[in-house]
């Protein structure tokens, strides 16, 4: 807060003086390096294209009404793949991302040097490549088909499930752990009556969240197939 | 009452569904979908054994990856996808604070708040590849499309937490602001947007990762950007470069994690 003078009389100021240049600066470099994007990408675009755009629209909405729903016919199977591969990709993505979540939460971790980085790195470059591109790799691999899509799915959804799984095992009660184990329980004990019940409402919530996210993503896995 | 009745009464731990019937019968239907998604998946397994040596290949090209010989077209690509990425961004953000602030059901009027919402739900309901097909055909390829559709996506996004945040702004600082007098700007200006900010910046930080991320996968559509020549490497079946491709993503969106998480830090 900073006081200016108009005249003689004391006015209240929202910022001192160097802090509104400061601001004011930083706006600038802001909108700078916006304009100086925006001019690069104006260089590639073919502006005709672009004017263009609501003839186009108009041709697209002309020829998708009414929708030709005799086409129907030859949907349903692509439509029951892509709820597999939604389903079986997360299958797979979670069975993975329950041991890496394990390795990776700080409290239940075997070992904290060396399964604890090796956990976390799985979870980052799985989270950081895109299914797609992970399709891309597995067509190439495996051939196209429903394999590629499974196994794109599956490997996108472990960085995902994992670590919003190792979160909840981070977050648990640890006094509920401490009263199994004064029982006497062996370790493998403990994780199923001290740690699994408290994880299971967050890993249920995961399981579906990821699911439904899979099968928007399985909708557009399909669009690598002419190629291949 | 004998020792070996009271042996026998062995605890066990409480079914996750208590009704014996509906426990047996989704486990049943789980049964049956799993067969018929196995049984009724195609796979070609001649064709993974045929790859399988091309899959080591693709691995073995990550010892080293070639970042050489595609070194302009990937340092095109990859700038290409960086201004798609601040440009959409911003303008997303920029367009979304209004759709936003008429979202929430605690400052707009019924129909703008309808309408709004509306709005937000028909950008977010959309995958950003099908968006993506569809603006390329009205705006020919190139990364125009690509940034008409991020930005798009980003709206959709940006304005629906925005406006939840607007409803569960803290009322007391708002009407005092609006108890001195002011006008309907000058209420969101120093009663509103104060209280939303710290979250919203690390929320736009969050959406500068996502978009970039999604402009690497645009480009296969023909939307601008790395995935472009992401692509044509995988087409020519050279592994070399896209294991470069591949690697520098993943580093630029390590960057970018950390960097919006160090400003986060210390926006907050």
């Amino acid at each position: 807060m900073a006081i200016g003078i108009e005249g003689d009389a004391k006015v209240w100021r929202r910022r001192t003086p160097l802090a509104q240049i400061a601001i004011w600066a930083a706006w600038l470099a802001g909108a700078s390096i916006f304009l100086a994007c925006w001019q690069l990408i104006s260089e590639k675009t073919i502006w005709p294209f672009v004017l263009d755009a609501p003839a186009q629209a108009a041709d697209l909405a002309a020829r998708m009404v009414p929708p030709d729903w005799s086409f129907m016919a030859k949907l349903w199977r692509p439509l029951w793949e892509t709820v597999n591969i939604a389903t079986l990709g997360t299958a797979i993505g979670v069975l993975v991302a329950i041991p890496v979540a394990y390795c990776a939460a700080r409290n239940t971790t075997p070992s904290a040097i060396l399964a604890r980085p090796l956990a976390l790195f799985i979870i980052v470059s799985s989270r950081s490549i895109n299914s797609l591109i992970w399709a891309l790799m597995l067509v190439t691999i495996v051939g196209p088909g429903v394999l590629a899509g499974i196994l794109a799915i599956g490997l996108r959804s472990i960085g995902f499930c994992a670590k919003l799984l190792y979160e909840a095992i981070e977050e648990i009660d640890a006094s509920q752990v401490e009263a199994v184990r004064a029982t006497g329980a062996s370790n493998a004990q403990v994780t199923a009556y001290g740690i699994v019940p408290q994880v299971m409402p967050a890993f249920a919530g995961v399981l579906v969240f990821r699911w439904d996210i899979n099968i928007r993503e399985s909708t557009v896995l399909g669009l690598l197939r002419p190629w291949c | 009452m004998t020792a070996a009745a009271a042996v026998s009464r062995r605890w066990r731990p409480p079914p996750l569904i208590k009704r014996a019937w509906l426990r047996w019968l989704l486990g049943l239907g789980g049964v049956i979908y799993l067969g018929l998604a196995f049984g009724t998946t195609e796979v070609n397994w001649a064709r993974v054994w045929e790859g399988l040596p091309r899959g080591a290949r693709f691995i073995a090209a990550f010892f080293p990856p070639d970042f050489t010989s595609r070194w302009g077209e990937i340092v095109e690509g990859i700038a290409e996808s960086i201004w798609m990425t601040v440009v959409s961004t911003v303008v997303g953000i920029a367009i979304s604070i209004p759709v936003g602030i008429g979202a929430a059901r605690n400052i707009a009027p019924a129909p703008v708040f309808y309408l709004c919402r509306a709005f937000l739900a028909l950008s977010r309901s959309f995958q950003e590849v099908i968006l993506a097909i569809f603006f390329v055909k009205l705006f020919g390829f190139g990364p125009f499309a690509g940034f008409v559709t991020l930005a798009f996506a980003t709206i959709g996004f940006y304005g629906k937490l925005l406006a939840e945040d607007i409803e569960d702004m803290h009322p007391a600082q708002a009407e005092a602001v609006r108890a001195t007098g002011a006008g309907f700007l000058q209420w969101i200006n120093f009663g509103v947007q104060p209280q939303v900010m710290p979250r919203m910046i690390g929320l736009g930080l969050y959406r500068l990762d996502i978009n970039f991320r999604e402009s690497a996968v645009l480009g296969i559509v023909g939307a601008g950007g790395i995935g472009a020549t992401l692509n044509t490497s995988f087409e020519r079946y050279e592994f070399d470069s896209a294991a470069a491709i591949l690697l520098i993503i993943i580093g630029l969106v390590m960057l970018a994690e950390y960097c919006s998480g160090y400003l986060r830090e210390w926006v907050r």
